[in-house]
Formats: C-alpha cells, sequence, structure tokens
C-alpha cells in the first residue's frame, strides 16, 4: 500500500482528499460523516458575519443522460452564527484530533480579520483558508473574488492575517481573472502559506425558455452564480500548472475544481498539487466517494511503483511548455484498426468538415475487411489517408470505440526544430523558409 | 359443437394488449442519447423508406419529438404503423453499428413510435397542410394499403392531384385488416390514412375497378395509375375437407379480430395453422391469445426452413404455440359436419423436393383450420383487367425497380402485387420510389428527388473525386441475398 498521508505546508492529513469549503462542510454532523467515510480533510463552510440566504441556489449543466457535469450556485457563505461554527470546528478536531480541519474566513475589517483567526485558532482548526474567490454576494459587498481580482488588496489582506495568525494560512484564488500566477504572487507576498485553486467560475449554467428566467430562479429573477463540477477541471488543471510552474510563486498547493475519481485527483498531484479538494461529487453522491478515491489512488501509485504521493507531485509539470518549445518535426498519424472499427464514419465527417480532410471513404470491398451490423456491402469505411494527416487527433476523439483509431508516431518530418529555434536560424540565414501548408 | 368465443372481454384485452408498449419520455431520452448520431448512417440505408434515422433521434434526445416525426413522416408517411410492425431486427435494427461495439442497437421502432404518437397525441400537424395541386396531372392509385398510401403522399407532396380507389370500406389494407392486434390497433392505420387525406388526396372506398369504374374510365380521367392492389386470398390447401365452416383463411381469422369486438371472434378449442410464414404465426400466436387449449403449425419443411422471422418464432413458442414440422395436411377430418382434425403424413426432404413418408399419416385433433400458406397471385384478375401488363413468371407485375414503371408506360406498381408479398414498409418505400417514377413520366423532370439524401456528399477514392451515387434499397437488398 503506497502512503496517502500529506502535508499542506504543515496541515497534516491521512489522505489527500478534503472536503472542499461548501454546502457538504457547513456542520459538525456533516465533518462527522465525512470522516467516518474516510476523508482526510474538511475545510469549513466560509464563516463571516452572518448573511441570509435565498431559495432557490443550485442549477446545474446536464448532457444527455449524465447529471450535472456543471454546476452552478447562488448560495452564500455559511449562514450560522460564527459561535456555533467555531463551536462545532472545537467539537470534530477533539473527535479526529488526526485530520485535518481548516476554517475558511471572510470578513471585511483588519480587526474583523484578525478575530476571525484568533477564534479559529482558540477552536483548535489546524489552517484557515481565505475566501477570495466567492464570484458572487459577497463580491458586491467587497469580498469574495472582489479581493483574488485585485492582487493588491489580496496580498494586504493575507498580510493582515499573518500578523494574527499562528497556524498555516491558505489562499483560496478565483479563476475569474485574466492570470491567475498575478494573484497567486499576490498571496506569496503577502506571506500565503499555500494556495487553493480554483473557486467557482462566473457563470448562467441555462436560460428556462418558457419563463425566460434562469436557474436557479428566485421568484422572476436570478443571479449570476458560481460554476464548478466535473466540466471545470481543464480550467483547474490548466491553473494550478500555471501555479506550480511559476518559480515565483513556489507555494504548496491545493488542487480544486472538478476533482470526482482518482484519476481526477492523480492529475491535479501530477500537475503540480499537493492534495485535492471536493464539494460537488459530494454534493451528487455523498461522502461515501472517499473510499474509491482513496484505494483508486493507492492502486494506481502501487501499480506504478510509487511509494508515495510525493513520488507523483508534480511529475507532468515540466513536460508543459511554451508552445515555442515544441518540436515542429514531430508527426504523429491516425490509424484506423478495422478489427474494432464499427463503421460509424464520425471520423470521416469530422476531418471532412471540422478539419483537415485526410480520411477517404472506402467500401469494405476495396478495404478488404469483412462485414458486420455497421458494415453492410458497399456502405463506405474511413481510410486514412496517411501522407496528408496532419495528426490533429480529431478522429481520434470522436472514434466512440476505444483504441479503434490510434494516433502513431511516425518519422519525423526532420531533425528536432523549435518555433523559437527556427526563427533564430530564419534570421541567421542558416535555413529556408518551411513551406506553407497546402 | 359449434365455434364459440372462449374468454371474458376483460381477458381478452388483457391478452391483446401492445405486446412492445411505448416508451416513457425518460425512457425515450436514455435511449436516444445513446445513439452515435453516424454518419452515412447504416440504419438509413437498411430503411427500405430511407428515413434518416441518426437525425429522428437525435431531435427526440434534444426534446424536440415533432421534428423527429417530421422527419420520419417525411420519408415514411405509415411512420406510426411501421415503427410498430417493422422487422427493426433484421432492417434499421439489424445495421446498428452498437450491436459491432457488442452492445445492444437502439431501439429504433419504439423510438419512432415515441415520436409518432407524440404528434398523434397532440395533433400537431408537421407535414405541409395540404400542398396547392400545381401539376395540373391528375394520377389515380388503385388500392388503399401501404403501397398506395406511400405513393400517393408523396405525389400529393409532389403537386400532383391523388384519388385513392379502395375496394374495401375501410382504407389500410393490411394494416388495418391483416397485421396481429397486438402489434397494430387499426386505428393507427386509419389515422394514417387521415393524414395522407390532409395532403389534399382524394380517398374513394368500396371501389372496385372493373365492376364500378372501368380501366378505360381510369385512362380517360387520369394521367398515370398506380397498381397496389397487393396479393389475393391465402392459397387452398387442396385437400378432402376443406370446404367445410371452420376451415378459414388465416387472414380472413386475423381481420375477424379487426372488424367485430375480440369477445365475439369465436375460436376453436384446438387449432390448427397450416403453413410457417409470418401470417401462420400471427395466426396461431392469436389463437392462443383468443383463449385455445392448444394452437398449432404444421409445416411440411423443418424448423430451420421456416421463412418466418426468428423473433417471430420465438413470440409464438412464448405464446405457447406448439410446432409440428416435417408434416403435411392430406384431408380435414370431419365429425358430423364439423372439423375434428387434421390428418397429417409426416415429410421428408429428397433432392430438395418434398415428399410423404408413406405409411406415416396420422390424424390431430382440432376443431379449426386455419390456411396460412402464402397468398395468391392476382393474375387472373390482373390479366383481365390490363391486358397489355406483363406479369412474369412468378405472377408478379413486371416493372422497373427503380421507377416503378411497366411496360405500359403510364402505369406504375408498388408492394405485395409488384414484389411477391413484403413488408409494410417495402410496400411504403415502392410506392414513394413509383411515386417519383411517374413524376418524372408526367413531368419530364430529368432529376427526381433523392432517396437517401444523406449518401450525397461522401465522397470516395483519393482527391475526393466523384460522388458516391445513392445507394438504392434494391441494390442493398440484391447485396444481402444470401
Amino acid at each position: 500500500m503506497a502512503d496517502l498521508s500529506c502535508s499542506l505546508a504543515g496541515i497534516k492529513s491521512p489522505n489527500p482528499f478534503w472536503v472542499a469549503s461548501g454546502p457538504p462542510a457547513n456542520t459538525a454532523y456533516q465533518a462527522h460523516r465525512a470522516f467516518e467515510a474516510g476523508w482526510g480533510g474538511v475545510v469549513w463552510k466560509t464563516i463571516g458575519a452572518p448573511i441570509v440566504n435565498v431559495a432557490s441556489r443550485y442549477s446545474a449543466l446536464h448532457h444527455g443522460p449524465q447529471r450535472m457535469i456543471g454546476f452552478n450556485n447562488i448560495e452564500l457563505i455559511s449562514d450560522r452564527s460564527p459561535e456555533a461554527n467555531f463551536r462545532e470546528i472545537a467539537e470534530v478536531k477533539r473527535r479526529w484530533p488526526h485530520h485535518a480541519v481548516v476554517a475558511s474566513l471572510m470578513v471585511e475589517t483588519r480587526e474583523q480579520w484578525h478575530e476571525f483567526v484568533r477564534r479559529s485558532i482558540d477552536a483548535g482548526a489546524d489552517g484557515i483558508e481565505l475566501n477570495y474567490g466567492c464570484p458572487h454576494g459577497m463580491c458586491e459587498r467587497g469580498m469574495g473574488s472582489a479581493v483574488g481580482q485585485q492582487p493588491a488588496v489580496a496580498e494586504r489582506i493575507t498580510t493582515w492575517v499573518k500578523e494574527a495568525a499562528t497556524i498555516p494560512v491558505i489562499v483560496k484564488l478565483t479563476p475569474n481573472i485574466t492570470d491567475i500566477t498575478a494573484a497567486a504572487r499576490a498571496a506569496r507576498r503577502g506571506g500565503a502559506d499555500a494556495l487553493s485553486l480554483i473557486n467557482t467560475l462566473n457563470s448562467i449554467t441555462n436560460v428556462d425558455l418558457d419563463t425566460f428566467v434562469p436557474e436557479p430562479r428566485v421568484g422572476n429573477r436570478s443571479a449570476h452564480g458560481g460554476y464548478c463540477g466535473p466540466a471545470v477541471k481543464p480550467i483547474a488543471l490548466h491553473m494550478v500548472q500555471a501555479c506550480a510552474a511559476d518559480p515565483e510563486v513556489a507555494l504548496p498547493i491545493s488542487g480544486i475544481g472538478g476533482v470526482a475519481t482518482w484519476r481526477d485527483a492523480a492529475e491535479f498531484i501530477a500537475l503540480g498539487a499537493t492534495n485535492v479538494q471536493v464539494c460537488t461529487a459530494i454534493m451528487h453522491y455523498g461522502f461515501r466517494l472517499a473510499a474509491d478515491l482513496t484505494e483508486g489512488l493507492s492502486d494506481y501509485l502501487d501499480a506504478k511503483g510509487l511509494p508515495s504521493l510525493a513520488a507523483l507531485r508534480g511529475r507532468a509539470v515540466p513536460s508543459l511548455q511554451k508552445w515555442e518549445h515544441l518540436d515542429l518535426h514531430f508527426r504523429r498519424v491516425a490509424q484506423i484498426d478495422y478489427d474494432r472499427c464499427i463503421g460509424c464514419n464520425l471520423c470521416y465527417i469530422a476531418c471532412e468538415d471540422g478539419a483537415h480532410q485526410c480520411i477517404d471513404l472506402r467500401t469494405p470491398e476495396e478495404l478488404g475487411v469483412g462485414l458486420g451490423p455497421g458494415r453492410i456491402p458497399h456502405k463506405p469505411l474511413p481510410q486514412v489517408r496517411a501522407a496528408d494527416c496532419v495528426g490533429c487527433n480529431l478522429c481520434s476523439l470522436v472514434c466512440p470505440v476505444e483504441d479503434c483509431i490510434t494516433m502513431t508516431e511516425v518519422a519525423p518530418g526532420g531533425a528536432p526544430l523549435t518555433w523559437s529555434d527556427y526563427q533564430e536560424r530564419l534570421a541567421r540565414g542558416e535555413i529556408a523558409p518551411l513551406p506553407p501548408h497546402p | 359443437m359449434s365455434l364459440s368465443p372462449l374468454l371474458p372481454a376483460d381477458a381478452l384485452a388483457a391478452n391483446f394488449a401492445e405486446i412492445k408498449p411505448p416508451l416513457r419520455p425518460q425512457e425515450a431520452l436514455v435511449e436516444a442519447s445513446r445513439c452515435l448520431y453516424c454518419f452515412d448512417a447504416p440504419c438509413i440505408m437498411a430503411c427500405p423508406t430511407g428515413i434518416d434515422v441518426p437525425t429522428f433521434i437525435r431531435k427526440i434526445a434534444q426534446g424536440n419529438p415533432a421534428g423527429a416525426a417530421r422527419t420520419i413522416l417525411t420519408a415514411n408517411i405509415l411512420g406510426a404503423s411501421c415503427a410498430r410492425v417493422c422487422p427493426t431486427e433484421v432492417l434499421c435494427e439489424g445495421a446498428c453499428v452498437l450491436e459491432d461495439r457488442d452492445e445492444q442497437p437502439i431501439q429504433i421502432g419504439r423510438l419512432q413510435r415515441y415520436a409518432t404518437d407524440h404528434v398523434a397525441a397532440h395533433g400537431i400537424n408537421v407535414l405541409p397542410a395540404a400542398p396547392p395541386v400545381r401539376s395540373g396531372f391528375k394520377v389515380a392509385v388503385v388500392g388503399g394499403g401501404p403501397a398506395g398510401l406511400g405513393c400517393a403522399a408523396e405525389l400529393a407532396q409532389l403537386g400532383h392531384a391523388v384519388t385513392i380507389l379502395e375496394q374495401r370500406a375501410q382504407p389500410g389494407g393490411l394494416n388495418t385488416y391483416g397485421i396481429a392486434f397486438y402489434k397494430l390497433k387499426p386505428q393507427v392505420s386509419l389515422a394514417e390514412v387521415r393524414l395522407v387525406q390532409s395532403l389534399g388526396v382524394e380517398l374513394r372506398t368500396g371501389v372496385r375497378v372493373g365492376r364500378d369504374v372501368t380501366v378505360a374510365q381510369l385512362e380517360q380521367d387520369f394521367d398515370a395509375i398506380f397498381l397496389g392492389v397487393g396479393l389475393g386470398a391465402s392459397a387452398r390447401l387442396r385437400i378432402p375437407g376443406e370446404e367445410l365452416p371452420e376451415v378459414l383463411d388465416a387472414l380472413d381469422f386475423i381481420a375477424q379480430l379487426h372488424t367485430g369486438p375480440l369477445e365475439q371472434v369465436r375460436v376453436g378449442r384446438r387449432v390448427a395453422v397450416v403453413g410457417c410464414g409470418n401470417t401462420a404465426i400471427d395466426a396461431v400466436a392469436q389463437a392462443r391469445r383468443l383463449g385455445a387449449e392448444r394452437a398449432f403449425i404444421v409445416y411440411r419443411r423443418t424448423e430451420g426452413d421456416m421463412p418466418a422471422y426468428d423473433f417471430e418464432y420465438e413470440h409464438a413458442k412464448h405464446d405457447g404455440a406448439q410446432f409440428l414440422f416435417n408434416a403435411a395436411p392430406v384431408a380435414v377430418v370431419a365429425e358430423q359436419g364439423r372439423v375434428a382434425g387434421l390428418r397429417l403424413v409426416r415429410t421428408r426432404v429428397v433432392d430438395g423436393r418434398v415428399e410423404p413418408v408413406p405409411g406415416s399419416e396420422w390424424v390431430e385433433p382440432c376443431d379449426q383450420v386455419l390456411r396460412a400458406v402464402g397468398q395468391e397471385k392476382q393474375v387472373a384478375l390482373l390479366r383481365g383487367l390490363f391486358p397489355d401488363l406483363v406479369i412474369d413468371d412468378r405472377g408478379v407485375i413486371a416493372h422497373d425497380p427503380l421507377t416503378g414503371q411497366t411496360n405500359v408506360p403510364h402505369i406504375f406498381v408498388g408492394g405485395d402485387c409488384g414484389n411477391g408479398g413484403r413488408e409494410v414498409v417495402n410496400a411504403v418505400g415502392e410506392g414513394k420510389k413509383a411515386a417519383h417514377g411517374i413524376h418524372v413520366f408526367l413531368t419530364q423532370d430529368a432529376i427526381s428527388p433523392p432517396l437517401q439524401p444523406s449518401r450525397l456528399g461522401a465522397k470516395r477514392g483519393a482527391a475526393g473525386a466523384g460522388l458516391l451515387a445513392p445507394i438504392r434499397a434494391h441494390e442493398l437488398e440484391a447485396a444481402l441475398e444470401p
């Protein structure tokens, strides 16, 4: 069994799976249930001056029968009193001393920040997460993403917090910003011990075409919400990697955004995250997910011969380079396995209309392949014209059959040549311009 | 003892409930979402009417069942009945690529029913309201069955004035009178006829060509004639005792369920059905569902030779029907003027020919015998009415398979009288094809709308030289012939 224990800037947990600050982390009752189910940590639902919530609060993006590939909310921070929240944090910590309990905070003035940091420490929290990300409701009051979007403000508030904090401080970043590393660097300058990202993205999930009021509907109005769930994972991975690769950030990262499976978690960690936080998947399926996440990640590490999370962490970071450092002569072409091809011709039409016109249709007789349900006489099947294939991947992406279209590496078009090399050598007159694509 | 109804109305209602229930909206959404939306999809090619299946399924998945029905009905005006009676297992669903991915094919027939039921239930008219008759040509369609309806609807949409002449009291042909009751209710068929009428087609029922109107009159009044007269009665058994009142044509037996209350249909306690095609299966299963204690098929060849589809065979066995293979009827045995049994002889196949095994005769007790050994061709009738028409040695009217045109240029043909007896969907497809043939004949338009538009744009060969000609259903069928 691989060692799943981890430490984020000194906050220790038995595994890297934390319940993210949100509805599943609202009460001691839920925290107990989460830890019983096997979660490694809980970031409490953000505590601040009491607010009032509305009904309704959530909406979702469904895709065909697949529910909630994206999720949107207009719920605010905790609507419970700070007293109740801190009392319950203390209660949970007493019962689960070896699990991580982090207090998420959002207040306005320096004095309030100092007060809430002290109360968190008094409650026994293992760390503090600064909610600089909430994109609705709180930002209009100068909090949440209003802070995260202004690096100078984020830096100042982090400084205030650090004045009072004796436990690690995590700054949670909003993705609703042009360059995430600007905010990350500001947090670093303010003295943050770690980052967590991403918070939710501004969104409208859908419009009711009968009432013309989007969900979540409150009377005959709605409001922009915060978007999360599986659909945001690619955005989150990009931002995590950007921060992990930035030498001026150099902070441990808690990865958030669409984590629903152990694979998602492994990808976040390979891109530089120390641990991950999960919310939407719990809102969809409950705390029982923890067993699958921990077992899956452990099995993966064992299968790869990796003794601990540290051995996985950041493994994919160096391979991500600027585009100008990619080899212009690398070649890959699509190859169709006719033992698997079912003749749906989705690759053909995708290449023909959506890419580079490198697939022809030929009859099974011409191709010398057998018939099957999708292969009836005269009905053509796709054939890749390898010489013209630009290796774009599109056909293999639309192909509905696992391992049917493989992108195969072929002999390179020449010695390795990056765009930046190419520009330099062109300038020096060492090479002729590469011919444009016909 | 004379025959009588065997079961009370409530039991019959349960027995004759639809065997394939409609999909609920959630089921339809999930099923539709499984469709890969193939390009140049094999299901389209496997459909004799060329319905753009992936497109209609995608519309269902997107919550637009009316749009789905428009796609279906534009290609196949009898889309509602075909959804229920098509042997989808050997047509569209049999071609579904998912089977190659080791999955169940999409339930295309049930989705088609979902879409067509939706517009029927909500009274949504998805076809253009009666298109103006703009051509000035008039066409007579003889026979109001699937072929005639398919032809008439297409002609009307091409702008011609169409009149259907149907000899029976109700239009719809086999769909109204001859399909097992638990597959297709006559109301669905009659609603489809109304849909055809809504396109401006005139319908005259109870009109028999040769009796109520002469061919000469038709030729004077109309610019072209489409013959979709189907086949005749079930062939005779040519055995002693066949004239007894309890010996019936299986099609007439099935029609009884369509023309009167189920609880008035009389059925034997023991029913013999001679023949083993799909009509025989419908008859034997219906006999069981009407309450027959024993219903059995008599077939002179082996299980492997039977013309019925496998799933129909399974269905009949599930209904408790029995099968006597390698047996042929010799005589109907009578007692006191009523059927008491069927004398059978064991058969064997020698050099491909079925012959009786001498001395192997026995009697199977039964009190009703249904003939289902294939419908007779209407050769004599057709020769009498249309002496110039060429009728081939199979007894069907010779014609160009692409256009339905016969050797008499203004006479076209489609459905069973031209193909010898096939599925409803073949009849609709042939009627539609003939409509395009008639349109070209009348207007001299060089190009008729393609039947399978999806094939256009699919190119072949390097550098994309040339378009593939649309594959016609008959080419596909020829290629699939074993």
